[in-house]
């Protein structure tokens, strides 16, 4: 029997390749249709990673050097969900960002802002039995782009999530409440539901936060689900 | 319930800092069983430019045809040294490799066998979404009869097939625009 299928994703929560507004797209964007690839074995199966993957000093990015980094310690948790409300367990997140300053530690980074030898700005963990991780961090900063005349980032933090299947590989970027940057921004605003890019928004998450040392931010991300098998539709 | 995925973001020009730790060119130890292969391929964009910030992974089943998946439960051998999974980021060339075994030929779509491929995911600055495309194998009579090869107009299809090239490697290239633009999946 062939394996049940990932739904589509809803017409207007996903970006198009091409995006005039997001420069980069332009050159990048495949120009020629796209094939509609049916979901086989190949699809729905993913690599599995194990706690061997990471080590615990991983989802701590403010413990990585000698000293402490610069900026302010956050929490940042979540649960991973498919599209049918159920839990994903035991997959890899990796994260990465920008310091304090709004300064990446990367050649290619060349904003005049200042790298923090305490930070490498990279983690990565596994979500629990019920879907659910947590990292400390310190709240990244905003940074200039060369998109367009004056263009900032808004704070935010990238994720990659392997999913159980490849249908479910997804990589997005939390934002933080508030920001008054995401309404300029071309890449948050890439898609044109507007409930969509909210969820890409983290909530202030004041149970927690820890006392005298770390605000807290929640961010649960949806994967895609599968489509019901015909014996389920049956019941 | 039903909740809606979340959007796709681009994984922008500093992806080394989250991805490197995890670079794994050579997805198959001594001892795996199978005909080993050595990928070679370029990423470029529609003015022909090496794109130096890709990060470019496979996933594909072992030499029995056998996914390292709980969902693949066909009666085939599983090898607990091969994952089948690689990631390469590209150089300043656009270029990525991968040394691994040709995989064997797993179910498809109303149980046909698929021919031998691997899959490929593409992430970079400038993809609001990433790229999902496969690679095939030069010379395999499966190519004729597989089922998802047969959906890409005849013309493209060697955009998803390997060349062979000098020193035994196989040449596969990911073009984003263009004369000979790699066929994508709607996936």
């Amino acid at each position: 029997m062939d394996p049940a299928p990932y739904r589509r994703p809803y017409w207007n929560t996903q970006p198009d390749y091409l995006f005039p507004k997001y420069a980069s797209t332009v050159r990048r964007a495949p120009t020629q249709p796209l094939v509609v690839l049916p979901h086989t074995l190949s699809e729905v199966t993913a690599p599995v990673f194990g706690y061997d993957a990471v080590k615990p000093g991983d989802s701590d990015l403010t413990k990585q050097h000698k000293d402490e980094p610069q900026g302010e310690r956050i929490v940042v948790s979540g649960r991973v969900l498919d599209e049918n409300g159920k839990p994903v367990p035991n997959i890899l997140i990796e994260i990465w960002q920008a310091n304090a300053a709004g300064r990446y530690n990367h050649r290619v980074d060349q904003h005049d802002a200042p790298l923090d030898p305490n930070f490498t700005g990279a983690g990565r963990f596994l979500t629990d039995h019920h879907g659910r991780y947590r990292f400390m961090s310190i709240r990244p900063g905003e940074y200039p782009w060369r998109n367009h005349y004056n263009a900032w980032r808004p704070a935010h933090i990238h994720f990659s999530l392997f999913g159980q299947g490849l249908m479910q590989r997804l990589v997005t970027q939390m934002y933080f409440p508030g920001d008054p940057l995401l309404e300029y921004d071309p890449m948050f605003m890439c898609v044109a539901d507007e409930k969509a890019r909210n969820r890409l928004i983290s909530l202030f998450d004041w149970e927690n936060t820890i006392p005298e040392w770390a605000l807290a931010y929640r961010f649960d991300i949806v994967l895609r689900g599968r489509e019901e098998t015909p014996m389920e539709n049956r019941r | 319930m039903s909740l809606r995925a979340s959007t796709s973001q681009t994984i922008g020009p500093y992806l080394r800092i989250g991805l490197e730790w995890m670079q794994i060119e050579d997805m198959a130890p001594k001892g795996v069983a199978g005909e080993r292969v050595s990928i070679r391929g370029r990423v470029t964009d529609a003015d022909g430019k090496p794109v130096n910030d890709a990060a470019v992974e496979i996933w594909q089943a072992n030499s029995h045809g056998r996914y390292a998946h709980p969902e693949d439960k066909q009666d085939k051998p599983l090898e607990k040294d091969f994952r089948g999974y690689g990631r390469s980021l590209t150089d300043d060339k656009g270029a990525f490799r991968f040394n691994t075994i040709k995989p064997g030929r797993v179910a498809g779509p109303g149980g046909k066998l698929q021919a031998p491929h691997l899959t490929v995911t593409i992430f970079m600055r400038g993809l609001l979404k990433h790229l999902q495309t496969r690679i095939y194998f030069p010379d395999d009579r499966a190519n004729a009869e597989d089922p998802v090869l047969a959906l890409v107009p005849a013309e493209r299809r060697a955009t998803l097939i390997a060349r062979s090239s000098a020193g035994g490697t196989l040449e596969w290239n990911a073009v984003l625009q263009g004369q000979n633009e790699t066929v994508f999946f709607d996936f």
